[in-house]
């Protein structure tokens, strides 16, 4: 397995403000890795960082062997890193169909595009059973799964899914979470944050717990949904209470952290 | 293109080109004229306050600029009579279009309704200068154009056929807007500028030629009209109502469709002409339109077409939701409470 994303030493913020104090995360090709932490720890900022929608400080971001910091959002997309907001981005004035167009745009290959769209239908059936609809009169689940067809379109290498299951009740969470497996099986890299961190650990290979700007732990999924302190902290088991660092742990072949404490490059 | 469409369109031109064939009255002729007009400048609008969600109201000012861009080249003897003028059509379009380009650039900055108020100031400052540059215009005096020297038996003729040209011209570049990247990219400006900007449209770009397209098919219709009329005047020429007609069709059949501004057209300009005549020279048809925004606002709030297909849709859904038994409930329920269900919902 090899590493395909390391972020090293990143500060990145907004305005004044760091809200990124040095992050370190390496995550592994093929693999979902989740990233879980309370609100304001800078879950979504390394996402941001990563897609090029903010440029770090400080540090360095590689993908695939090459320093992509200071590349445009655009660069890094013809790389192979796409974006999934959190809050919905499909047009739901469109069809379903047309959405899945609009994924493409970029692309000029009239016969790359008939592929990818084959693909992402092969792959998100509801693209082709709602084809016509609009959008917008699809449920929260179906639109998130439209929304991760029209990532395939870009034919991905690294897709960045930020809190896919937020506002989904349960059943279509689950089917979002059946539906990045089923992404990760076919050999794409999936970094994801979750603030339903106990359905996050349970879909994801490696995970990465952030607390106030830093990756503080890191390990497997399963063991860190067996961990008591991050039970206690982050899945609602037991009294939760203020967020505290976390020990490391040593257990994981995954997502590597420096030890908390130790300065940032 | 589906075979139906195909023959559908294909029929459409048919029964238009054989029409005049049949010995129709003048009246008819000449009220066919004008409906061919007003579905030219419909389909025209809807590239812009259709597709892309731009409601211009200044489009009359173009369809001015095409008129008087005529009167002015035969004043300038760089027309001679006959059919001369027809030739001379798509050069007024360019000169409407290049005018378009930086009225576009301006006024597109803006969205939606203060676009609007911005266009519909446009339309006043040409019509005050249509007024006022009386060297040009011949001011509220108005200006002459030759009177065309066709059979008077035929007269409409050669206008209503270049008007069917002119239609299909708006219909192809209708249909192409439909099926294209650059239709695509306008629908997605409408829906939201900013996400459409985020997946790689050049918005700006695709807002311009729109724009231009339609206003340069709208000058070459204003540019007929002033032949046909022979003689123009600024209230005439550049009147908000005319604006407001092409706007009113284009809602009535359905926008960012293919039909529906014809069919809106053909209805509104049909009926208008037709209350016109029994009502004399009166503006009463002015409450009839008024009305027609009511029924559409109420009724159709997304015009004829638009309804028609998703009525039929919800039809086709329901008979098979219930072809697999499925409860109806479900069919009624709202997107809230809808119950996501493997592969989209569909049993």
């Amino acid at each position: 397995m090899s590493t395909i994303l390391e972020l090293d030493g990143v500060i990145a913020g907004y305005g004044a403000g760091d809200i990124l104090k040095g992050v370190d995360l390496s995550v592994e090709a093929g693999t979902i890795t989740c990233l879980i932490g309370p609100n304001g720890a800078g879950k979504s900022t390394v996402l941001k960082t990563v897609s090029g929608l903010l440029r770090p400080r400080k540090g360095t971001v590689t993908f695939d062997g090459h320093a992509i910091g200071r590349l445009s959002p655009k660069a890094r997309l013809l790389l192979g890193i796409v974006h999934v907001p959190q809050e919905r981005s499909l047009f739901p004035a469109m069809s379903v169909w047309d959405n899945l167009l609009m994924g493409g745009y970029l692309i000029k290959d009239s016969k790359v595009l008939r592929d990818r769209l084959d693909e992402a239908v092969a792959s998100f059936p509801i693209c082709r059973a709602r084809a016509g609809e609009h959008a917008g009169s699809l449920s929260g689940g179906e639109q998130k799964q439209v929304e991760l067809a029209r990532t395939l379109v870009l034919d991905p290498r690294l897709i960045l899914l930020d809190e896919p299951s937020i506002g989904l009740d349960p059943k279509s969470r689950q089917l979002v979470f059946e539906s990045i497996r089923a992404l990760s099986s076919s050999g794409r890299t999936i970094l994801l944050v979750e603030q339903n961190a106990r359905s996050g650990l349970a879909a994801s290979d490696f995970a990465a717990v952030m607390e106030s700007g830093r990756v503080q732990l890191t390990s497997t999924g399963a063991s860190l949904l067996e961990n008591p302190e991050v039970a206690r902290l982050y899945l609602g088991a037991g009294t939760a209470g203020h967020a505290t660092v976390l020990a490391p742990s040593t257990d994981s072949p995954g997502p590597s952290a420096r030890t908390p404490g130790e300065e940032p490059r | 293109m589906t075979r139906w469409g195909l023959g559908r369109g294909g029929g459409f031109f048919l029964v238009l080109v054989a029409l005049p064939l049949f010995g129709l009255q003048h009246w008819v002729v000449n009220l066919l004229v004008f409906v061919l007009m007003y579905a030219t400048m419909s389909s025209a609008w809807n590239l812009v306050g259709g597709f892309a969600g731009y409601p211009s109201l200044g489009h009359a000012a173009f369809f001015g600029i095409g008129a008087y861009t005529m009167a002015l080249m035969f004043h300038g003897d760089v027309l001679g009579s006959g059919y001369e003028p027809f030739i001379m059509l798509p050069v007024i379009a360019l000169v409407a279009a290049a005018i378009g380009v930086p009225i576009a650039l301006v006024s597109m900055r803006t969205r939606a309704d203060v676009f609007a108020i911005v266009t519909i100031t446009f339309l006043f400052m040409v019509q005050t200068l249509a007024f006022n540059l009386r060297s040009l215009t011949g001011g509220s005096q108005g200006i002459s154009l030759p009177i065309p020297p066709f059979d008077a038996a035929t007269f409409e003729r050669p206008f209503y056929y270049v008007l069917v040209l002119l239609l299909a011209v708006a219909m192809l570049l209708t249909f192409g807007a439909l099926h294209s990247k650059v239709g695509l990219a306008l629908v997605a400006v409408r829906a939201d500028e900013d996400k459409a900007r985020g997946v790689g449209v050049r918005v700006t770009g695709v807002k311009v030629l729109a724009f231009s397209v339609s206003v340069g098919l709208t000058a070459m219709v204003g540019a007929v009209w002033s032949y046909y009329e022979s003689f123009i005047y600024p209230q005439f020429a550049v009147d908000p109502l005319i604006t407001i007609a092409v706007v009113l069709m284009t809602f009535l059949g359905g926008r960012a469709t293919l039909w529906g501004p014809v069919l809106g057209a053909f209805i509104l300009e049909a009926g208008q002409q037709t209350l016109a005549y029994r009502l004399g020279g009166s503006q009463f048809y002015l409450i009839a339109y008024a009305l027609v925004f009511l029924v559409i606002m109420l009724v159709l709030p997304r015009g004829i077409l638009p309804t028609l297909e998703d009525r039929l849709r919800m039809r086709r859904r329901a008979r098979e939701v219930d072809g697999a038994q499925t409860p109806a409930v479900e069919l009624l329920a709202s997107d809230e409470d809808k119950v996501a269900l493997p592969h989209g919902g569909r049993p």
